[in-house]
């Protein structure tokens, strides 16, 4: 038997969830869902509908709504008798606290996994995706993270799986939350969007970085940056496509003024049409996109929304 | 206060990395080798937190093979008081490297141990929530902002939707994301200082653990290669390509 661990907000599922239980399904049929949370029986009832969940595991107390880790830990620990596999999408959510479980258990985490060979036998990316290990675990239970973008998500739909309220854990009284702020944006979210448009150093600036979420806007995109970018101040953090950053599969993936630096290829690399606008004809970027243009970005971006412009037509 | 500094010898991280040919894994021979980036910003944030009179001690500690000793001179050149390295020569997984450091930390008795959030060459992101969970100490992952409150921190961290804050009881594990701060460069007569200050050999047996790998590595592969693409003229032609042959917009 397999226990998903759901990220949520005590409101709604995280769509990575589904994502998860999808590549459970591929080790085995029987699939659990813990959902710890506080007043999250909304989030309970959108798990009792996910076609390929069996059973619902409803822990609820406010040690659990900020899904402190230290707190969450004991909780799965407890649960963990009753299962073969431990999964979690390896979002912030799941690499967070997933690493503790493991830990407890005395075994090894298979991190970021991207397909499963078998119960035993993942296939995961190490050195930012320059090299691809297969690898087998021999703990007795396994604690694993998938890589969210590398399995379809799963029918959300057409399940009516119980829901089983199970008692809470101690609170450890380790840490509290203070706050958190999160960015919001009407934008399509940067790890599911179908197009992504990400600016990096080649943007000089963060009044210029606009250039980039306009262009984002018209084509209904979500906006990414590379490293560089983030770290120049342009954007956010969770703005950064790469290695340490998001890793993103979109159908359309543009990056303009970006090098192609080995940690942002990391995070774009599988999107299935990529597009580099780069003045500088070396770039590395040039390497891995399918349609390359070389030319400065001051005068491409305008020329591109021009050009969309006259389409008029943007898929949604 | 007393920080250990937990640093890992990696592939410098502009180096492109080579898959060998037998599939055992990548090269390593005659390939440069430097601090794992995210540690180097570990042991800048120990060293500022000491200069702020928070801390009187930062210990830097690492795991491997005798080369390990150079990526510990770097960190004590940068300021670092002394050294600590097990001595290990073949591969370890997080798990075993956090009872390792938990041994050490038992001995040392520090408030705080500051890491990476993520080695570059595995891409684990696991053992800073490790060596937390097995001392049951507080934890702050993938962290951009330290500040001290009275006993305790508060701690910011870099998540999916944007930043959280969280107050931690110390002891605690901090793993440190890139944008902590900008680590400083060793000056000439500090690399010369750090020549004579200590480093304790300890031998991965004197401290009688289970570090058995428990995941076999089946093989290591070339990830597939990306169709070569092409150059297009002009945005017009680009716009064209992804409507009427990539029919993607």
């Amino acid at each position: 038997m397999i226990l998903v661990i759901a990220e949520h907000n005590n409101e709604k599922l995280k769509s990575f969830t589904l994502n998860t239980v999808e590549a459970a399904s591929k080790i085995n049929e029987e699939i659990h869902i813990l959902i710890a949370g506080n007043n999250s029986e909304n989030v309970c009832n959108e798990a009792s509908s996910i076609k390929k969940v069996k059973k619902v595991l409803h822990a609820k107390s406010s040690i659990y709504e900020n899904h402190l880790c230290e707190n969450l830990t004991p909780l799965i620990v407890n649960l963990a008798k009753n299962y073969s596999h431990i999964i979690s999408p390896a979002t912030a959510f799941g690499k967070n606290l997933m690493p503790r479980v493991a830990a407890l258990l005395d075994v090894s985490q298979i991190s970021d996994i991207i397909e499963v060979e078998s119960e035993d036998t993942f296939i995961r990316p190490i050195y930012a995706g320059n090299a691809i290990a297969k690898v087998k675990s021999n703990d007795i239970k396994k604690v694993i993270t998938i890589r969210p973008t590398s399995f379809e998500p799963t029918s959300s739909s057409g399940g009516s799986a119980i829901i089983e309220d199970i008692g809470e854990t101690e609170d450890l009284k380790l840490s509290n939350f203070v706050s958190k702020e999160e960015s919001k944006s009407e934008r399509p979210e940067l790890g599911t969007a179908r197009i992504v448009v990400s600016g990096g150093r080649g943007l000089q600036s963060s009044e210029n970085f606009k250039l980039i979420t306009d262009l984002a806007d018209k084509l209904n995109a979500a906006v990414g940056a590379s490293r560089a970018a983030v770290d120049a101040g342009y954007v956010g953090n969770d703005f950064q496509v790469g290695q340490t950053g998001k890793v993103v599969v979109p159908e359309l993936y543009i990056a303009i003024g970006i090098s192609g630096a080995i940690q942002h290829l990391a995070g774009m690399k599988e999107s299935k049409v990529i597009v580099a606008i780069n003045k500088d004809d070396e770039a590395p970027i040039f390497n891995v996109a399918d349609y390359g243009l070389k030319a400065d970005l001051f005068e491409a971006i305008p020329a591109l929304k021009e050009e969309l412009a006259k389409l008029n037509i943007i898929k949604k | 206060m007393k920080i250990i500094v937990a640093v890992k010898r990696v592939i410098d991280y502009n180096v492109q990395v080579r898959v060998k040919a037998d599939g055992t894994g990548v090269e390593t021979e005659n390939v440069k080798m430097s601090m794992n980036p995210p540690d180097e910003n570990a042991v800048e944030e120990a060293l500022r937190i000491k200069e702020s009179n928070k801390a009187n001690e930062v210990i830097v500690l690492s795991i491997g093979d005798e080369k390990c000793q150079e990526t510990i001179r770097t960190a004590l050149a940068m300021g670092a008081d002394r050294g600590i390295h097990i001595k290990v020569d073949k591969a370890i997984e997080p798990l075993g490297v956090a009872k390792i450091i938990k041994k050490i930390a038992e001995k040392e008795s520090p408030e705080l141990i500051l890491m990476g959030k993520q080695a570059i060459d595995d891409d684990c992101n696991q053992t800073g929530q490790m060596l937390s969970a097995l001392l049951g100490w507080s934890q702050g992952a993938f962290v951009s902002k330290i500040e001290f409150v009275d006993q305790s921190i508060n701690v910011t961290r870099e998540v999916d939707e944007g930043l959280e804050t969280l107050n931690l009881k110390l002891p605690s594990v901090v793993t440190c994301d890139l944008r902590l701060n900008e680590p400083r460069y060793a000056s000439l007569p500090n690399i010369m200082k750090a020549k004579k200050k200590q480093i304790d050999q300890i031998n991965l047996e004197e401290l009688n653990l289970d570090i058995n790998p428990r995941i076999e590595q089946i093989n290591v592969s070339e990830p597939p290669k990306r169709k070569k693409g092409i150059i297009v003229a002009d945005v017009a032609e680009l716009v064209q390509k992804l409507k009427n042959e990539a029919k993607v917009i």
